[in-house]
C-alpha cells in the first residue's frame, strides 16, 4: 500500500463526504449521483434545475481536475468498446433498480446505518469483486 | 422562496457538485485501473480505495448526526431522507447488476460522468450506455406504476 495513495483517497473521500453533507444541509436530500441524474432523466419533472446545476458542478470540478492533473483520468485497463457499453448498461439499469450506487448507498446510506444500504453495498461490492476477479483470472485482464 | 434565495440555493448546489467531482478525481475513483485493482482481491490487490469510503463516511457521519436536528434544510421546507428499511428483490438484483457493471468497466456513475471532461472514448461510451439503461428503467417503472394504477387493487405487493 502506498501512503501517498492512501492520503489522496482519504482526502478525496472527505471532500465527497463534505459535498454530501452540504447537499443534506442545503436541500435536505441524499447526494446520490444515480438518484440525482436518474431523476433528471424522468421527464417532465418540476425539480429539474437543481439536478442540472449539480451535474454542471460535477463537470466544472472535473474540468478543474483535468487542467491541474490530467493523469486523474487515465483508464489503464484493457477493455473493448463493447465491454464498456455493457458495463454502462448494467450500471444504469442496476442503480435505478436498486435505488442507488456507491454514493447514495455506500456513503450516504452507510452513514445513517440504513440496513437497505448496507445490504446493497455488500452486494454490489461482492458482485464487483466477482466480475473483476473473473476478468483477471479467466480472461487474463482483457475483455 | 425569494428569487435571491433560489439563486443562492442553485449556486450552492453547483458548488457541492464541484466539490464532489474534485473528491472523485483526487481520490482515484476516476481511474478504472485503481477501481478494478481494488475490487479484484485475487490479483495484485490495491486496498487504497477503501479509504475513499472511509473518509467520506467519517465526514458524513458527523453531518448526519447534526444536520437533521435542524427544523428544516436551508433551502427546502423539509428533509427528504429515505426511510425504507425493507430488503427486497429489486434492491438485491439492482445492486448485483450495478456491481457487475462496476467490476467490468471500473466506472460507477459519478466517476463516469466526471471523466467525460477527458473527452476519451471510454467515459463517453460508458455514460451513453448508462443513461440509456437509466431511461429504460425509468420507462419500465412508469409503465408498471400506470398498470398498477389502472388495475383494480387486489393485494398488490409492489411498493413505490
Amino acid at each position: 500500500m502506498e501512503i501517498s495513495t492512501v492520503i489522496a483517497a482519504t482526502l478525496g473521500g472527505a471532500l465527497i463526504g463534505l459535498s454530501a453533507s452540504a447537499m443534506l444541509l442545503l436541500n435536505g436530500r441524499i447526494a446520490g449521483i444515480s438518484g440525482i441524474v436518474g431523476g433528471a432523466l424522468k421527464l417532465p419533472q418540476g425539480d429539474m434545475l437543481w439536478r442540472v446545476l449539480f451535474v454542471a458542478g460535477l463537470f466544472t470540478g472535473g474540468l478543474v481536475m483535468w487542467l491541474v492533473h490530467p493523469g486523474a483520468f487515465v483508464m489503464e485497463i484493457d477493455r473493448s468498446v463493447l465491454a464498456i457499453a455493457v458495463a454502462g448498461l448494467l450500471v444504469g439499469v442496476g442503480v435505478r433498480l436498486g435505488s442507488g450506487c456507491t454514493s447514495g448507498h455506500g456513503v450516504c446510506g452507510l452513514s445513517r446505518f440504513s440496513p437497505r444500504s448496507l445490504v446493497a453495498t455488500l452486494t454490489f461490492m461482492a458482485a464487483g469483486a466477482a466480475v473483476a476477479a473473473v476478468v483477471t483470472q479467466v480472461f487474463g485482464g482483457a475483455l | 422562496m425569494s428569487n435571491q434565495g433560489s439563486l443562492l440555493k442553485l449556486l450552492a448546489i453547483f458548488g457541492a457538485g464541484l466539490l464532489f467531482a474534485l473528491g472523485l478525481g483526487i481520490s482515484g475513483m476516476t481511474q478504472p485501473a485503481k477501481v478494478v485493482g481494488f475490487l479484484d482481491i485475487t490479483g495484485d490487490w490495491k486496498p487504497e480505495l477503501a479509504f475513499v469510503m472511509g473518509g467520506a463516511i467519517a465526514v458524513h457521519l458527523i453531518a448526519y448526526r447534526l444536520v437533521p436536528r435542524m427544523s428544516k434544510p436551508l433551502f427546502e421546507p423539509k428533509f427528504g431522507i429515505p426511510s425504507r428499511r425493507d430488503i427486497d428483490g429489486r434492491l438485491l438484483g439492482g445492486a448485483l447488476l450495478f456491481g457487475a457493471g462496476w467490476g467490468l468497466g471500473g466506472y460507477c456513475p459519478g466517476p463516469g460522468i466526471v471523466s467525460l471532461v477527458s473527452m476519451t472514448w471510454a467515459p463517453l461510451v460508458f455514460v451513453g450506455a448508462m443513461v440509456l439503461g437509466m431511461v429504460l428503467m425509468n420507462l419500465v417503472d412508469r409503465a408498471r406504476t400506470q398498470s398498477v394504477q389502472a388495475a383494480p387493487r387486489e393485494g398488490s405487493n409492489s411498493a413505490a
